[in-house]
């Protein structure tokens, strides 16, 4: 079997993966650090107040440093859909691609028009139009981030189409049902507040470096005290979407939610597992740790009665809960791809009675159309140790942030923050953790959806480009040592910028 | 609106973003000219800060193109993308290496040092025109590969389109018209970026070094571009038959196309006048109007070139190994409910430019001078 050519299919997962994680390292920074600065400039609209200005000044800087890398990897990004994923470009470009064109022609005009205008707007524009633009950079970018995450949670759950076969592709019915999904939402919401996060932890840390330092006193607590707010509302909201998306997930990706769960027999009143480990048992006793009775079901059914389906329901299937096994839905979509096929010679020698029968046959079985590409029970389960670590430490990182947000502002209100040495040495590591748990919760969406591209209708096998293993290889080595060394460059500058201080160009704070 | 009007119409829309990206990538033809054009590292420093502001425009442009061509003609996107794998790769790496350099060449503790960053531009400024040039071209020359879509049920090998070149898209280069057209825009780019440098920065020895630079560099142009016109104009071409659908190779096909589209006609010579009219008053009369006239004759030009290869009948991007495969406005394109869904949004496009022109006016009231530049702490 040429397509499952495994070590094609990894390598051009590989490189995705490699360009999305670089790629999240600079964009939550751009998010959250674009509504600080926007927040700053207000300030010193409000007050012209020079203090404000340095300090709007200053994070504006960063921002810029950041922002070009975040740029450069994500011009890979949009382009790799076709370079490594052409069978996939088609067969769901009808609906994929819409939302990447609006976000390029809406979203990153707005963003590059007016970072422009915040750069060099000072001194050229007016006070007002600059104040104005530093939010249109703000607004432009969160809604950059919006259209491609409606693509993405569209991939997971789609919503809004139907397969026409004879273009022999997915076809776009409705752009509501596409843009405004449950699972759009909930995906945009969660992202973006969690960028917040890290926009925030970011201010948090480099400001905690200077009172460590005993520098910019009056500018890195004022920093604080606006990063803790924006962080405290952030991280709250970042668990109540998380705990909303986990809902989504149960209802739309029961197999992402079981990997993530660690469960394997699936029961009601299921269990949450809070703290521990997974062993390599296939069945539920497979975890050692504290478990939080029935939580689990009340998280994805909101019913403490709830059956949660686990792994081995989805594999094996589950009679008395109508759960269909691996094995008839692999059988109920090749039937859908024969009758595919069939349909279309039908077509072509003109018998129309005989095409219309297995059109019937393909729509009937349509639901399991991407099973029909698989042999083995086996492919369609996930990593899940992988999806289980990353989802729980993430968890156990959103909350600690909410404490560590609360903390940090009773500190600052209280004035004791310069005195708490201990504080400030967590507060500059700070955002290292909350790179952690930005990245895993990729890993648990990304590996968690597993072997699917577009959930149950194409796999990732079937989606890649037909490359020989050796280009994909080579391209992976390529971005991989330049992102590298560009990361790099980005640190030691970032480094060389906040050692200099605030100070330059504007008045000592 | 019909279905084949929504194609017609998102076929002038990608047109038209290709054609502006062309013209701003005159931010690319000063990233080959930051040595010639200066002498001192402040004169460096005023080319650089001029064509850094803009540098985002071009990239964001190129960016939408993508996602524009990639939503309205899905097949072109999986089959060109996914096989010329290595010819856009190049040119992604490109650009990738360009949009930090801007940002980091003068910061301090910049890891590679400032040589490296404007070694990376110059690098962007050659390889992004000539390799871009030579993609488009193939839409005339044609390239290798086959695309059978209900191959999807092939379980055993469910391939669509497959690039039957080992080299995945780097032929393209060796091609005589595809390489034409890539010297044609490397040179364009040059002369476009030295028509900006006259208008926008207030420089004695820059404007006069651009004015002299400009001639040689036109003329060179000129050879490229009316080589690539002449070659394609009397080849054969793609052509498509109305009813059946079939690809065949007719005679002259593009010279057809011209003729039978007088407004493409019109659309081209007025372009072609345009620009000849722009390089004259930079070249001859150091005029800082050039820059308009030409880049709104190359947007002109570039749009007629693509609507000859798309337009009448015609296979945009044709196959040579299986004239069937060859990718039409027709077959290649979104749905009509996808093509009607984006074209609303596409009624906000004037919007959008008439806030970049806004932004744009009122952030350059002033020439890029060295008062200017030496008091912004932002400046590149």
């Amino acid at each position: 079997m040429e397509h499952f050519d495994l070590a094609l299919v990894d390598w051009s997962r590989a490189q995705f993966a490699l360009t999305a994680l670089y790629h999240w390292i600079f964009v939550p920074l751009t998010l959250g650090l674009s509504f600080i600065v926007a927040f700053m400039h207000t300030f010193y609209y409000k007050t012209r107040d020079e203090k404000w200005k340095v300090m709007t000044k200053f994070w504006m800087k960063l921002f810029g440093i950041n922002f070009a890398i975040g740029v450069a990897t994500g011009i890979i990004l949009e382009f790799e859909f076709g370079l490594n994923w052409s069978n996939y470009s088609w067969i769901v470009g009808d609906i994929f691609g819409a939302p990447l064109a609006i976000e390029g022609i809406l979203a990153f005009f707005l963003e590059s028009t007016f970072i422009a205008v915040m750069f060099f707007g000072w001194g050229r524009v007016s006070k007002k139009f600059h104040m104005l633009s530093s939010w249109f950079v703000a607004f432009g970018s969160n809604l950059s981030a919006l259209w491609i995450l409606i693509a993405n949670a569209w991939m997971q759950n789609p919503v809004g189409t139907k397969f026409n076969p004879d273009t022999a592709r997915n076809e776009m019915v409705n752009f509501f049902d596409v843009a405004l999904s449950q699972t759009a939402v909930f995906k945009f919401l969660h992202t973006i507040s969690q960028a917040y996060i890290i926009g925030a932890l970011f201010v948090i840390s480099v400001s905690a470096w200077f009172l460590l330092k005993n520098r910019h006193l009056l500018f890195a607590k004022r920093s604080i005290l606006i990063a803790a707010v924006f962080g405290l509302i952030a991280s709250i909201f970042v668990a109540f979407t998380g705990d909303s998306s986990a809902y989504d997930v149960a209802h739309k990706q029961p197999m992402k939610l079981a990997a993530m769960e660690g469960l394997y027999d699936g029961e009601k009143n299921a269990d949450l597992y809070a703290l521990g480990f997974l062993n390599d048992r296939t069945d539920n006793l497979n975890f050692k740790g504290i478990r939080l009775p029935s939580m689990l079901s009340i998280m994805a059914f909101r019913d403490a009665d709830a059956f949660v389906p686990g792994v081995n329901d989805l594999v094996n299937g589950n009679e008395e809960q109508g759960i269909l096994s691996a094995e008839t839905r692999m059988e109920k979509g090749r039937i859908a791809i024969q009758a595919l096929a069939d349909y279309k010679t039908a077509k072509k020698d003109g018998n129309t009675e005989l095409a219309n029968s297995n059109l019937k046959l393909f729509e009937k079985n349509y639901p399991h159309f991407g099973y029909g590409y698989f042999k083995n029970n086996e492919d369609i389960v996930p990593n899940v140790p992988l999806t289980f670590y990353s989802f729980h430490i993430m968890v156990a990182l959103g909350l600690f942030f909410i404490a560590f947000f609360a903390c940090l502002l009773y500190a600052s209100i209280k004035d004791k923050l310069v005195k708490n040495k201990f504080v400030l040495r967590i507060s500059v590591w700070s955002i290292l953790l909350g790179y952690i748990a930005t990245e895993l919760g990729w890993i648990v969406a990304e590996v968690g959806r597993q072997p699917w591209t577009i959930q149950d209708l194409l796999p990732v096998g079937v989606s890649t480009s037909h490359l020989s293993v050796g280009s994909v290889q080579t391209t992976f080595f390529m971005f991989f040592a330049l992102f590298t060394v560009l990361l790099i460059a980005e640190i030691k500058i970032l480094m060389a910028q906040i050692k200099k201080g605030p100070e330059e160009g504007g008045s000592h704070v | 609106m019909s279905y084949e009007t929504l194609q017609a119409y998102w076929w002038i829309i990608v047109s038209l973003l290709a054609a502006l990206f062309v013209f701003l990538m005159f931010v690319q033809g000063g990233q080959t000219l930051l040595k010639q054009l200066s002498k001192t590292d402040m004169e460096r420093s005023l080319l650089v800060n001029s064509i850094g502001r803009k540098w985002d425009l071009t990239f964001t442009t190129l960016v939408t193109f993508g996602g524009a061509f990639f939503a309205s003609f899905p097949l072109f996107y999986s089959t060109s993308f996914g096989g010329a794998y290595w010819v856009w790769t190049l040119i992604l790496f490109s650009f990738i290496i360009q949009a930090v350099s801007y940002e980091y060449r003068t910061k301090a503790s910049n890891f590679l040092g400032r040589k490296t960053y404007d070694t990376f531009l110059f690098i962007n400024g050659v390889l992004a025109p000539v390799l871009v040039g030579a993609a488009v071209g193939t839409f005339f020359t044609g390239s290798a590969f086959s695309v059978d879509r209900m191959n999807i049920t092939n379980i055993a090998d469910p391939v669509i389109s497959r690039w039957e070149t080992a080299t995945h898209g780097l032929e393209a280069a060796l091609n005589i018209t595809n390489l034409s057209l890539g010297l044609a825009l490397l040179f364009l780019s040059r002369v476009l970026a030295m028509l900006y440098f006259i208008n926008n920065i207030d420089n004695e020895n820059i404007i006069k070094r651009s004015a002299k630079k400009l001639k040689l560099c036109s003329s060179a142009f000129l050879v490229f571009f009316l080589l690539f016109v002449g070659l394609i104009l009397t080849k054969e071409g793609f052509a498509v038959d109305p009813d059946t659908k079939l690809v065949f190779m007719e005679k002259f096909k593009y010279l057809h196309n011209l003729i039978e589209m007088p407004i493409v006609l019109v659309l081209f010579l007025i372009g072609v006048v345009g620009v000849l009219y722009g390089i004259f008053l930079g070249a001859f009369k150091t005029s800082p109007k050039g820059i308009w006239f030409a880049g709104t004759g190359t947007v002109l030009t570039v749009l007629a070139v693509l609507m000859l290869a798309g337009f009448n009948n015609t296979a945009f991007y044709p196959s040579t190994f299986d004239l069937q495969s060859s990718l039409t406005i027709e077959n290649a394109s979104s749905s009509k409910y996808t093509l009607t869904a984006m074209s609303w949004v596409s009624l906000l496009v004037p919007v959008v430019i008439a806030y970049i022109w806004y932004a744009w006016k009122s952030l350059s009231k002033n020439k890029v001078s060295e008062a200017d530049i030496e008091n912004d702490s932002m400046k590149y």
